[in-house]
C-alpha cells in the first residue's frame, strides 16, 4: 500500500505542474495587453505601465513568470487581483462558503442517490426502477442552471419556502436549495450508477453464497451487496468534484452566493482575467489532489487494484 | 463393461460410447458467421427507444441544416417591443421575447449552432482520440508514456473550466473555436478508452495469427485492431454529443460561449433569466428543446451500449 500510495503521489508531480502550466501559459502568453485594458481609451502616464509589469513580473521571460507563480504558490501567495486585492484574500472569504455548499451537494448526492439507486436495483423492472431510471436521465440531459432557474421560481417565488439569494455570509439553512441545484445531475449519475451495480451483484457468485448460507436477506443486502457496490459510487465521487465546480460556478452565479464559484462567475462575466486563472488554477490542484485521495481510497476498499502492479 | 480410462493428471475420461455426439455438439457450418454489427443491429432494431431517438435525432439535424422548413417568421428582423415578454399569438405559438422577437422562430434558428458544436467537437475528439489511442496502445513503448503523460495533464482539467480560462481571452468567438476549445480538453477521455481497448486486442490470437503470416505491422492495426476496438469509443461519442451542446449551453449562459449576435439555445436561456419571473415561457421553451437533443443522444447511447455489450444483452 506504501509503494502503490509513494508511485501515486510521484505520478501526480508532473500533472500538476503540466496543469497549471497549460493554464498559466493559456492566459499570459495570448495576445492581449491587460494593463493596458485596466485604462481603458485614455493612455496612462508614461512609465506607469513599466511599473505595473515590473509589479506583475509581466517584463519577464514567460517561463520565469510562471517559475515565480509557482515558487509564490507554494509560500501561499496566489497572485494579486489587478484591483489590487490578495487572491488569497478573496479566496479566504468565499472558501468556507463554497465548502458549505459542497458538504451539502455532496450528502444530499450520496445519500439521496445511493439509496434510491440501491432500491432500484434491488427491485429491478419494476415502477420504482423505471420511474428511477427516467427522472434521473430527465435530470441528466436538463442544464444545472435551467434546474436552478426553475427551483428558483417554483420553491423561492411562487412557494415562498426558500430564499431566492443567499445572504452574504451564507448560513447552513439558505444553502439547502443551491445545494439540491449543484447536486442534481451527479445525484441522477449516483443512482443510474448504483443501479447497475446493485444489480450486477445481486447476480454475483458471493452473494449466492452468502444467501445459502441461511444470512437473511437484510444482511446480504447491507453487508454483501451494499459494500462491494460502493466501489464503482466512490470513484465517480473523485471525478465528479470536476464537475461539481463547474456547477458551482453556475449555482453561485444564479443564488447570488459570494462564494468561489460566484467569484469565478463575476470575474468571468467583467472579463477579469488574472482573478479566473488563479481560482481555476487552485480549482484545479484541488481537483488533481482529489482524484489522487479517491485512487488511494479506491484501492483500500478493493485489494484487487492494490496487487496489480 | 469396459474399464475406466484416466488421464495422465488422474481425471476420469467416460468412453464416447457413453457420451454420443449430440446435435447441440454439431456447429452448423452452412450458416454463414455474423459480426458483432449484425448482431448489435439485431438487439437494438427491437428496442423503441433507438426509434424514438434515432427519429429525433434525424428531425433535429433537419431543422439544424433548413429552419426555414420549419417556420417563415424572422427570427430577428421584424421584432416589436410591443410584444415584448408577450404570450403566444395565432402564427406565434410560443410567444415572445424581451425584444418582442418570435421565440419558436429563435427556437429553430438556434438549433444550428448547438447541433454545429455539439457534432464538430465530437468528431473532433473522436478522431484525436482513436488515433493517439490506437497508436499508443499498439506500439506501446515511449510513444505510450509520453502520450499517457500529456493525457494526464489535460485529463486533470475539468472540460468545461479549462474552456472557461480559454474562451474568455479568446479574441474571436463563433461555432468553431468553442467546439476546438472544448475538443482540446476532452480528447484525453476517448482517447484512454481506445488505448485500453487496443491493449486487449493487441494481445488476442487473430492479431498473432496475422504476425505469423507476415503481414504489416500498420495493416494488422487498421484492419484488424482498430475495427476490434473501435465499439466503445462510439458510445462515449454518441454520450458525449449531448455532452458537448450542454457545455455550449453553459459557456454562452456565462457570456463567453458564442456572441449574442449568434443565435443559440444557450444565449437564449441567459438572456431570458432577466424576465423568467413574469413570463417563464421564454426560458422554458428553449430549454426544453435542449433537453430533448442531449436526452435523444443519451438514449441512443445508452441503446448502442447494451447492444454492443453481449453481456448486457443477456441481462436483458
Amino acid at each position: 500500500m506504501l509503494w502503490y500510495t509513494g508511485k501515486r503521489i510521484l505520478q501526480m508531480i508532473p500533472v500538476f505542474f503540466g496543469a497549471t502550466f497549460l493554464i498559466y501559459f493559456m492566459v499570459f502568453s495570448l495576445p492581449g495587453d491587460p494593463i493596458a485594458a485596466l485604462y481603458g481609451d485614455r493612455p496612462p502616464a508614461p512609465g506607469v505601465i513599466e511599473v505595473i509589469r515590473a509589479e506583475y513580473n509581466l517584463d519577464k521571460p514567460f517561463i520565469v513568470q510562471y517559475f515565480l507563480y509557482i515558487i509564490g504558490l507554494f509560500q501561499g501567495d496566489f497572485g494579486t487581483t489587478y484591483s489590487g486585492r490578495p487572491v488569497s484574500d478573496v479566496m479566504a472569504q468565499a472558501f468556507p462558503i463554497t465548502a458549505r455548499l459542497a458538504i451539502l451537494a455532496l450528502l444530499f448526492e450520496a445519500v439521496a442517490g445511493i439509496l434510491i439507486g440501491l432500491i432500484a436495483g434491488l427491485r429491478k423492472g419494476k415502477l420504482f426502477d423505471a420511474s428511477a431510471l427516467v427522472v434521473s436521465l430527465l435530470l441528466i440531459s436538463v442544464p444545472t442552471f435551467v434546474v436552478g432557474f426553475v427551483l428558483q421560481l417554483v420553491f423561492g417565488v411562487q412557494l415562498g419556502w426558500a430564499r431566492t439569494t443567499v445572504s452574504g455570509d451564507a448560513p447552513w439553512g439558505e444553502l439547502v436549495l443551491p445545494a439540491i441545484v449543484l447536486a442534481s445531475v451527479s445525484f441522477a449519475y449516483i443512482v443510474r450508477l448504483t443501479r447497475a451495480s446493485v444489480s450486477d451483484n445481486l447476480s454475483a457468485d458471493f452473494v449466492r453464497t452468502a444467501t445459502a448460507k441461511g444470512l437473511s436477506r437484510n444482511r446480504v443486502v447491507r453487508v454483501h451487496v451494499l459494500r462491494n457496490s460502493l466501489v464503482p459510487v466512490v470513484t465517480f465521487l473523485g471525478v465528479d468534484l470536476g464537475a461539481l465546480m463547474v456547477g458551482a460556478i453556475v449555482t453561485e452565479g444564479i443564488f447570488n452566493i459570494n462564494g468561489v464559484g460566484g467569484t469565478v462567475y463575476r470575474a468571468v462575466t467583467l472579463g477579469e482575467g488574472p482573478t479566473v486563472v488563479s481560482f481555476i488554477a487552485v480549482m484545479v490542484i484541488i481537483f488533481v489532489i482529489a482524484n489522487l485521495l479517491v485512487d488511494l481510497l479506491y484501492a483500500a476498499l478493493d485489494p484487487r487494484i492494490r496487487y496489480a502492479k | 463393461m469396459p474399464s475406466k480410462k484416466y488421464t495422465p493428471q488422474g481425471h476420469y475420461v467416460a468412453p464416447l460410447e457413453d457420451t454420443p455426439i449430440a446435435p447441440i455438439d454439431k456447429l452448423d457450418e452452412s450458416q454463414k458467421a455474423r459480426s458483432t454489427w449484425a448482431d448489435a443491429w439485431d438487439a437494438m432494431r427491437r428496442r423503441p427507444a433507438f426509434w424514438i431517438s434515432s427519429v429525433l435525432i434525424v428531425l433535429i439535424v433537419i431543422i439544424a441544416l433548413f429552419p426555414g422548413l420549419f417556420t417563415q417568421v424572422p427570427p430577428n428582423s421584424n421584432c416589436l417591443l410591443a410584444n415584448s415578454n408577450g404570450g403566444p399569438q395565432p402564427g406565434h405559438p410560443f410567444g415572445f421575447t424581451r425584444q418582442g422577437c418570435d421565440v419558436y422562430s429563435r427556437l429553430i434558428h438556434g438549433t444550428q449552432a448547438s447541433v454545429t458544436v455539439g457534432l464538430m467537437a465530437t468528431i473532433m475528439v473522436t478522431v484525436i482520440g482513436v488515433v493517439i489511442g490506437a497508436l499508443a496502445g499498439f506500439y506501446g513503448g515511449i510513444l505510450d508514456s509520453a502520450v499517457s503523460r500529456v493525457g494526464d495533464i489535460f485529463f486533470a482539467i475539468p472540460t468545461v473550466l479549462g474552456a472557461i480560462v480559454l474562451m474568455s481571452v479568446l479574441p474571436e468567438r463563433t461555432p468553431v473555436t468553442v467546439a476546438v476549445v472544448l475538443g482540446i480538453f476532452a480528447w484525453p477521455q476517448i482517447a484512454r478508452i481506445m488505448r485500453g481497448a487496443v491493449l486487449s486486442a493487441r494481445n488476442s490470437d487473430y492479431v498473432t495469427a496475422s504476425v505469423a503470416l507476415g503481414v504489416e505491422r500498420s495493416k494488422i492495426l487498421l484492419r484488424h485492431v482498430v475495427p476490434n476496438s473501435i465499439a466503445p469509443v462510439i458510445v462515449i461519442a454518441t454520450v458525449s454529443l449531448g455532452t458537448f451542446i450542454v457545455a455550449e449551453a453553459t459557456l454562452s449562459f456565462l457570456g463567453i460561449g458564442l456572441p449574442p449576435s449568434v443565435m443559440s439555445w444557450g444565449n437564449d436561456i441567459g438572456q431570458a433569466r432577466t424576465s423568467i419571473r413574469t413570463s417563464p415561457q421564454v426560458l422554458l421553451y428553449p430549454a426544453a428543446a435542449l433537453s430533448i437533443t442531449v436526452l435523444s443522444f443519451l438514449m441512443l447511447g445508452d441503446v448502442v451500449r447494451d447492444a454492443l455489450d453481449p453481456k448486457a444483452r443477456a441481462r436483458r
